[in-house]
């Protein structure tokens, strides 16, 4: 990310939007909206000044923290955030949102003079010949299935706050402890949150294995609790993750064959895990200090608006659905317009930089031909047939017929061959090429004969 | 004549949702009825509803025409004319002593392989109870 941000071939639009895009390959105009960080991206340094000054000091939740943290109105996302620029939550500014009641102690304590609370939103329009979707993932709502009880005890944490805890600059300065300030004695860890779960997701998130090893290992590495690891299958499936769970069974982590079926709260604030171990063939049962829930990924909340902006369809599982699951797997069916990471689905670290690299080394292709081939299926217009009625026009999804001098005239760069004009032409004066009434009679004939 | 009736069911499918739905399937090795005659078209508004008369007179039992879901059309919105020539066809359907059962429309994306064999058996078997098409608004004679 790094690397991106410097590059200087590559404009990153942080806190932005794609609010339209129109044209076809090669030709694409897409309107993206800078949303207002009400601070000049080209004077911020990053120091973090004025998140210091800030008088609304630790009131809002961080959503880097996943819910274990707060952040003040101005703050900078999180320490490793590129582009490195504050950014003022509208909401909980007090001077943005209860009408100027703030001495702007931001404002004062920047040196750079880059503190605006005058932006407004911009629109930005871009030419641009292909389309990257790298949108990513969201992780699955424990909350959803209620035999976990997330919610319920401070305790019962997701992967994601289990990765805030364990992180050096997390809430806990990277100890391993309980809501309760103390090391944890025995912890469980439950696979498949969300995942693998016809009330969830049918789908196996791929991910979620390697990552509650990795966690299981962290735990007896950094307090020596006993683990206990419910799972269904275990899918160690890259390089050198079986290695890894070899290494993880040795470090004497339990490992028990069943899924987790239900996180009791006691009433002296421990946690019971149930479970039907497969092996064993009978219900087991862990009293534990700390649950921690390795959640599914799931498809971005708003990845409907997404496709239907970028013209993309979705596969059964919800993510963006590829033009070929084998063979095309970065493309998609709408020219130009290519897949990079887990918004096409789950995937790791690894495969996600191979898919990405292969997105960007496809529209590179793309791009440096010069060239478009298109493909021969266009509808053509017979202007002797042609009455100019105009109800082509009105049916096109893509704008490509217009009617000059009374005949309608087809635009073969942006006609897909659709052949709805075709169709609803009374006139028959158009033939969608290689779809023509006469090969489709042929063909229904033909399968009756 | 005691064999059992078998129809004969021409099917649109379009190019990029059912015909590729057709296929995953075929992949899945899901079984669909071999009563379903595939015609492939780009997409669901290329089928004129000349061409289903078309297929009616070429001594079709029924036509069935698959489209992508509504909003996710690969052409946007092709799909959104098929589903309004299709009722109205259905409903004149009747005037030339075709029975409106014996056109259905329906949407099966590529990822649906298990929805393409069930709306193919379901239809197919619709139709097996109809019975055989009549063939008397047949003017040529074929």
């Amino acid at each position: 990310m790094m690397d991106a941000g410097r590059h200087p071939n590559i404009t990153l639009l942080a806190y932005s939007e794609v609010e339209e895009v129109s044209g076809y390959v090669g030709n694409f105009k897409v309107k993206v909206k800078r949303k207002p960080r009400y601070v000049i991206e080209e004077l911020c340094t990053g120091c973090g000044a004025c998140v210091e000054a800030c008088v609304w000091k630790e009131r809002v939740p961080s959503e880097f923290e996943a819910g274990m943290g707060k952040r003040n109105a101005i703050y900078i996302p999180f320490a490793q955030a590129i582009p490195l620029k504050a950014v003022v939550d509208a909401q909980s500014c007090l001077f943005l949102a209860r009408e100027g009641r703030c001495k702007q102690k931001c404002v004062t304590a920047c040196e750079r003079k880059a503190i605006d609370f005058e932006q407004k939103e911009e629109f930005v329009e871009l030419d641009v010949g292909a389309i990257i979707v790298a949108t990513g993932f969201q992780m699955f709502d424990a909350a959803k299935l209620p035999e976990y009880n997330y919610g319920k005890s401070p305790n019962i944490i997701d992967g994601l706050q289990f990765e805030r805890l364990t992180s050096a600059t997390g809430p806990t300065g990277g100890e391993i402890l309980t809501a309760e300030g103390k090391v944890p004695e025995r912890v469980a860890i439950i696979h498949c949150v969300g995942s693998r779960d016809e009330r969830a997701n049918r789908y196996c998130s791929r991910v979620c294995c390697m990552y509650a090893m990795k966690h299981a290992h962290l735990v007896r590495d950094k307090t020596g609790a006993d683990v206990y690891e419910f799972y269904m299958d275990i899918r160690a499936f890259g390089k050198g993750y079986e290695e890894f769970y070899e290494r993880v069974q040795d470090e004497g982590v339990f490992f028990v064959r069943g899924r987790g079926a239900e996180v009791v709260v006691e009433t002296d604030g421990k946690l019971t895990v149930k479970a039907e171990d497969a092996n064993l063939g009978r219900m087991v049962e862990a009293r534990v200090d700390m649950v921690v829930l390795e959640t599914a990924l799931v498809p971005q909340p708003d990845i409907d608006k997404m496709g239907a902006l970028f013209g993309l369809s979705r596969s059964e599982d919800g993510f963006f659905l590829e033009a070929h699951p084998k063979l095309r797997p970065v493309e998609t069916n709408t020219d130009g317009v290519f897949l990079a990471g887990a918004c096409q689905a789950p995937r790791d670290v690894p495969d996600t930089v191979a898919h990405a690299n292969s997105a960007a080394a496809e529209a590179l292709a793309l791009l440096s031909q010069g060239v478009v081939q298109i493909a021969p299926t266009t509808a053509q217009v017979n202007e002797e047939l042609c009455s100019g009625c105009g109800e082509c026009v009105l049916v096109c999804p893509y704008t490509a017929i217009s009617l000059t001098d009374h005949t309608a005239q087809v635009n073969s760069a942006l006609c897909k061959g659709c052949g709805t004009c075709a169709a609803a032409c009374l006139a028959k004066a158009i033939t969608a090429l290689h779809f023509t009434d006469e090969q489709i009679v042929a063909q229904i004939e033909g399968v009756l004969a | 004549m005691t064999e059992e009736f078998e129809p004969r069911i021409v099917a649109f499918l379009c190019n990029w949702c059912s015909y590729a739905g057709a296929d995953n399937a075929g992949v899945a090795r899901i079984s669909s009825p071999p009563n379903i005659l595939p015609v492939r078209v780009m997409c669901s508004g290329r089928v004129a509803p000349e061409m289903i008369l078309r297929a009616f007179r070429a001594g079709a039992d029924g036509v069935l025409v698959l489209g992508c879901h509504i909003g996710d059309c690969h052409y946007d919105s092709g799909n959104h004319r098929t589903a309004k020539r299709i009722p109205v066809l259905r409903r004149l359907l009747n005037y030339i002593g075709i029975e409106p059962e014996r056109l259905r429309l329906d949407w099966v994306s590529a990822a649906e392989g298990n929805k393409f064999a069930q709306v193919t058996a379901e239809f197919t078997e619709a139709i097996r109870a109809l019975g055989p098409a009549k063939q008397h608004y047949c003017a040529t004679g074929r």
